[in-house]
């Protein structure tokens, strides 16, 4: 086996966050891949849904875009698009969901709008989408994306999708009762949403106010000078912190066989 | 009742300068014949409205055909921005285009409620997002029987929607196989209705393996229905011919540059008139 590279480290451990047992909305991007990866793994009876309406989804390559006919073709169902944002979203049928981003803080709150102002902005993003009913609507979120101090800011320059929004506040604020951000697998670590007591979300005295992303896991061969010199704000690691587990032959197999599959698409 | 008509008539005689209209395709089954055509006819000042504007729109805004652009992603699905959306955004290029930006939820109910003939749509949405600090158009309203706070946006109501389909028969009833997308409700939402379909046949009805539930709009609900094989292309027809990945990639290169787009519509748009005879005699 060649050495493996820091995404697909991001790519092996964002797909073992998923079970068997969930609903995953899955984000376009390195998402995509892990939701796939997760499928053709340890989670083979995995419901994948992508926002275009396609529900239970199995594509033997991965999608270019997130209406790739691939996704149709091999879908359990597809529904319109007012159904699958107002039944299956809105109803509260998604367990998870995995979401990327151009920019993100600490709270797990995500751009994909503007760099810079939005009247007058350095960059524009193409927007939302999906994204900022499935921050709030899906049980739980979880982030991939790889770190470097353009992508995770101390301050994101237009909030999109709401994580736990800024310090002091909670999701509670805004009427908002999922779990929200959970976790963060980057390519350099892993990272858990935790109070100053490490609590996690899911714990019933979880602070909300006071929580942010911890890095818990460093991948093999990272410092954690590597993770402070790649992001824009105070990082904070976890007393413990783990080794994250090296990925298996065969996940490795499939994953590289998956993007050989994709090829033209990725 | 439908009316068979050639690409251009249709676009001449239901089109004009400063209305709103809809193209909507989720990835699939993306109209770009007829923008091609709306662009040769040099019809300027609309307000475009589409969930993703994806290439189709990054053209009509390059062109300068729009002034404003209702959308809630921006983006060339799978390939990053769209730069001619971006020209225009970032520094008015060829003219200033103003912004009407929601989510997909939003865009999604309010296309939903168009075709219901409701004023608004109601629905848990824009939770926490800055989104509703740049868009008047996101308001709330109190539910009477919960006093749950519920996001509501003005239904979309296009004065001309126009959508591509696998079929439609002799009567104007259209089918569309594969992802639906929103495309029956931005029909029912508009004024008038432009269907291009890759192929008519004589009857759905009499289709081998038909499914009734692929027949998506009956005719008298569409205004006119022009033969455009391969009206889709670059996106795809589920049955017909897949989406044209490569081009989604090359046109990242193509439009990152104001002189490399003009030639590009010069080449592939202006200089290629919609053949009505090709299409006749396809027909």
């Amino acid at each position: 086996m060649t050495t493996i590279s820091p995404k697909e480290y991001m790519t092996v451990s964002a797909g073992r966050l998923l079970r068997n047992e969930d609903v995953c909305f899955v984000g376009i991007g390195a998402p995509s891949a892990a939701c796939n990866l997760a499928r053709l793994t340890h989670a083979p009876e995995i419901t994948l849904i992508y926002e275009s309406g396609t529900i239970a989804t199995t594509p033997d390559r991965l999608p270019l875009s997130i209406g790739d006919g691939e996704l149709h073709d091999t879908a359990l169902t597809t529904v319109s698009v007012p159904e699958m944002f107002q039944y299956w979203l809105q109803g509260g049928r998604i367990s998870i969901g995995f979401l990327g981003a151009a920019q993100l803080d600490r709270r797990g709150n995500l751009n994909t709008t503007v760099i810079g102002g939005y009247d007058a902005p350095k960059v524009r993003l193409p927007g939302g989408g999906g994204a900022p009913e499935i921050a709030t609507q899906a049980r739980e979120i979880f982030i991939t994306a790889e770190q470097s101090k353009r992508t995770f800011v101390d301050k994101i320059d237009f909030l999109t999708s709401l994580g736990h929004g800024q310090f002091g506040e909670s999701r509670g604020t805004f009427g908002v009762h999922t779990k929200g951000p959970t976790q963060l697998v980057t390519d350099l670590a892993i990272w858990d949403m935790l109070d100053p007591d490490g609590l996690k979300v899911c714990d019933p005295d979880f602070q909300a106010q006071t929580a942010e992303f911890v890095v818990v896991s460093l991948h093999p061969g990272v410092t954690r000078d590597d993770v402070v010199a790649s992001v824009g704000w105070t990082v904070r690691f976890a007393p413990h912190l783990g080794v994250t587990p090296t990925p298996t032959p065969l996940e490795l197999e499939t994953l590289r066989a998956l993007h050989a599959r994709s090829a033209n698409t990725q | 009742m439908a009316t068979f008509t050639t690409l251009s008539d249709a676009i001449r005689d239901n089109v004009s300068n400063g209305q709103s209209i809809a193209m909507e395709g989720f990835t699939h089954l993306i109209p770009f014949a007829a923008a091609h055509e709306v662009i040769r006819q040099g019809v300027e000042d609309l307000t475009l409205i589409r969930m993703t504007p994806d290439i189709i729109y990054d053209q009509l805004v390059g062109v300068g055909a729009a002034r404003k652009m209702v959308f809630s992603y921006a983006g060339n699905p799978g390939a990053g921005l769209l730069h001619r959306v971006r020209d225009a955004v970032e520094n008015g290029w060829p003219r200033a285009l103003e912004l009407e930006e929601h989510s997909h939820a939003a865009m999604a109910n309010a296309y939903h409620a168009g075709a219901a003939n409701l004023p608004s749509a109601v629905f848990r949405g824009y939770r926490g997002t800055d989104l509703t600090n740049v868009n008047r158009n996101i308001k709330s309203v109190i539910c009477p029987f919960t006093n749950e706070k519920l996001a509501c946006v003005p239904a979309i109501r296009p004065d001309v929607t126009i959508i591509h389909a696998q079929r439609a028969d002799r009567n104007g009833n259209v089918q569309i196989d594969g992802i639906v997308g929103v495309q029956k409700e931005a029909v029912l939402a508009a004024k008038v209705a432009i269907v291009t379909v890759e192929e008519i046949v004589d009857d759905l009805r009499a289709l081998p393996n038909r499914n009734a539930n692929t027949c998506i709009l009956p005719g008298w609900c569409v205004t006119a229905i022009c033969h455009v094989p391969k009206g889709a292309a670059p996106s795809y027809a589920t049955g017909y011919y897949p989406r044209d990945n490569d081009f989604y990639l090359e046109w990242s290169r193509i439009s990152s540059d104001r002189d490399r787009f003009l030639a590009w519509i010069e080449e592939h748009v202006l200089a290629h008139p919609f053949d009505a005879s090709v299409q006749e005699g396809a027909r």
